[in-house]
């Protein structure tokens, strides 16, 4: 029955499998790009997306990493409307980067790269967030260090667990120098997190690459990786142009990282719910039951993210 | 003979003329130095003209150039006392990094920094300033052997970037990078950072979290270098011109932008031409900084560094 319910479309805002800017959507046969086998869409679905024949993970925006991993109805977005500028004035190949950005945002179906907000996992309370591949290839510019840090800040404010959850190709270029600082912004928060001996989880999805994983993400107390992830400083693209030959096979991938002692565990898709709940229990002593039943008032997070910054000596 | 860069074509002649001047002109002969001197004036005011003018790729050539001065001929001419320390005590020495306690105008400080070479060899030996793993984490145990002796800490940045390899991976280069932004966020010593040369990516910033940034006049910082942006970006590395000209990685953006906090002042027509003088600049900017730190308690030191990084960037709500 407990298998049942976590494999089934668990939560708002979107259920499972049904994303309007999914490119696979609408089609009735998905190709596997591993391994090439076709798909039913319902069968593709079903195995919330992973390929029933070779394993291979599929990448999923973060509204359904946060159905697939969050309690129904327990996620509570926070900052929907922190969105990043164009502090650069960028321009490539003549044209404006400011005027691509609300074609990111209607792919992506997120004003930002990153999602964040209060939940629960199988009734413990935390605080998770979760990039979204389908907006500028995860990429953290300013307002995703910015909410990442946040994140923090509100784990910290709340005693609460941190979760979070990496899809990302790195800093994002068209930022510059200011999506590199935030690699320093998302780290100096993650300090705090400590100090109140809240855990921090963090998951590592295909792909994790550059600044991200370079800061906050290979940070965790506890890394797990979805199993064929990339996981590295560079990409494949830029490896392969380094060292001037085709990539070795698992090079830099989750079960590479596993076996070199860099992250703990890899979780298939339909376990991590499970992992993350048993992991969350365990490292907070049962402290952060969901004693909230869901309801989280605008006003109380306010109040209560203001005397938390006065305490921490963060100015407005 | 000084390696000449492309833009500084326009004063060969003047420079040759010049040189056939001084090699002309026998001591006492005061016509002879006069010309010189006139030469030397007249080289002085086109080279202050071109460097004033220089565009965000001839910066970055400037802040590469063979014979400017790196990190070991500053510890050599503005410090006293270098004692150079090897290996992360994991795995390797990664020679990309160099570090340990020096002497800054009587004071103990510990100096890390990326190092380049002058030639082949040398940037073989050193990976041309892209450190590993291990350079990292020979960088994280010097800042714990700071911090817990008191000693403030200085490091000097000059990297095209991390380096990018399969063995790299495999020992944790983005655990090793993580960890040291992670051990400068909160290190209770002061931190007094210096770009050099050229800051790319995580691994200028994994040594460059401090109290205090400041920069060449034509050194550049950039999320990437402006080879690797080009590439990620268009898929072309030739294209690094035209990345460099986007990105805004000047020293002169750094200070707009308020990443850094002063830029230093180079020698008529760049630190190559007068390492002895740029190096004096260094130290006295250096000990200066050291001293407005000093005197900060520690909660407060590591606090308002919390608050340089934790505000960095703009953003919107709407």
């Amino acid at each position: 029955m407990r298998d049942f319910l976590r494999r089934r479309p668990l939560h708002l805002p979107l259920p499972f499998g049904d994303h309007p800017h999914d490119e696979q959507l609408g089609r009735l046969w998905i190709r596997c790009p591993s391994c090439g086998e076709q798909l039913y869409a319902k069968e593709y679905e079903d195995n919330l997306k992973v390929c029933p024949k070779c394993r291979y993970h599929f990448r999923l925006s973060s509204q359904e990493r946060l159905a697939l991993l969050l309690d129904p109805d327990s996620f509570q977005e926070l900052d929907h409307n922190l969105r990043g500028t164009d502090p650069l004035s960028f321009r490539s190949e003549g044209q404006a980067y400011a005027d691509k950005i609300p074609g990111y945002e209607r792919k992506a179906g997120t004003p930002e790269a990153v999602v964040y907000g209060l939940g629960a996992i199988e009734e413990v309370s935390l605080v998770i967030a979760a990039n979204n591949y389908l907006f500028q290839g995860g990429s953290m510019g300013v307002a995703v260090g910015e909410k990442i840090a946040r994140a923090i800040d509100l784990a910290v404010a709340r005693r609460l667990p941190f979760v979070s959850v990496v899809a990302t190709g790195g800093a994002r270029q068209h930022e510059g120098v200011f999506a590199l600082m935030q690699m320093a912004k998302t780290t100096a928060a993650l300090a705090r997190l400590g100090r109140v001996g809240m855990p921090y989880i963090s998951v590592l999805t295909d792909p994790t690459v550059g600044g991200v994983p370079a800061s906050y993400a290979m940070l965790g107390d506890v890394t797990i990786a979805e199993p064929g992830a990339f996981i590295g400083f560079a990409g494949p693209r830029v490896i392969e142009q380094a060292i001037r030959q085709k990539l070795p096979p698992g090079t830099a991938t989750s079960e590479s990282m596993l076996a070199h002692g860099m992250i703990d565990m890899i979780c298939a898709r339909a376990e991590l719910r499970g992992a993350i709940g048993r992991l969350l229990r365990l490292l907070t002593n049962g402290s952060c039951g969901r004693t909230l039943s869901g309801e989280w008032g605008e006003q109380r997070h306010d109040r209560e993210m203001s005397s938390v910054g006065e305490g921490l000596g963060i100015a407005d | 003979m000084r390696t000449s860069l492309e833009f500084e074509a326009p004063l060969a002649e003047l420079q040759a003329e010049l040189d056939k001047a001084r090699a002309a002109t026998k001591p006492g002969d005061l016509e002879g130095e006069r010309l010189v001197a006139r030469l030397r004036r007249q080289l002085d005011e086109r080279l202050v003209g071109i460097y004033a003018q220089l565009r965000p790729w001839q910066k970055v050539q400037v802040a590469r150039h063979v014979e400017r001065p790196h990190p070991l001929d500053y510890l050599r001419l503005g410090f006293t006392d270098f004692v150079e320390l090897h290996g992360d005590r994991r795995f390797g020495d990664d020679h990309a990094i160099i570090g340990g306690p020096a002497s800054l105008e009587g004071r103990s400080v510990m100096v890390v920094a990326h190092q380049k070479g002058r030639d082949t060899r040398e940037n073989v030996d050193r990976n041309f300033g892209m450190p590993g793993p291990e350079g990292f984490r020979k960088a994280q145990r010097l800042f714990h052997l700071a911090e817990k002796l008191g000693l403030p800490v200085i490091t000097m940045i000059d990297t095209p970037g991390a380096n990018v390899g399969v063995a790299d991976e495999e020992r944790g280069q983005v655990e090793a990078i993580a960890t040291s932004i992670a051990t400068l966020c909160s290190l209770r010593v002061p931190i007094v950072s210096v770009v050099t040369g050229e800051a790319n990516s995580g691994g200028a910033l994994a040594i460059g979290v401090a109290d205090r940034v400041l920069m060449l006049e034509h050194s550049t910082y950039s999320v990437a270098s402006p080879e690797a942006a080009a590439s990620i970006l268009w898929r072309s590395a030739q294209k690094a011109p035209e990345a460099a000209e986007a990105m805004r990685i000047t020293a002169q953006d750094m200070l707009e932008f308020r990443i850094i906090d002063r830029i230093l002042p180079e020698p008529i027509g760049g630190a190559h031409r007068d390492p002895t003088a740029m190096a004096i600049v260094l130290r006295d900017a250096l000990a200066e900084e050291l001293d407005g730190l000093v005197d900060l308690g520690t909660t407060e030191l590591v606090q308002s560094r919390y608050l340089r990084y934790r505000g960095l960037g703009p953003y919107r709500e709407d």
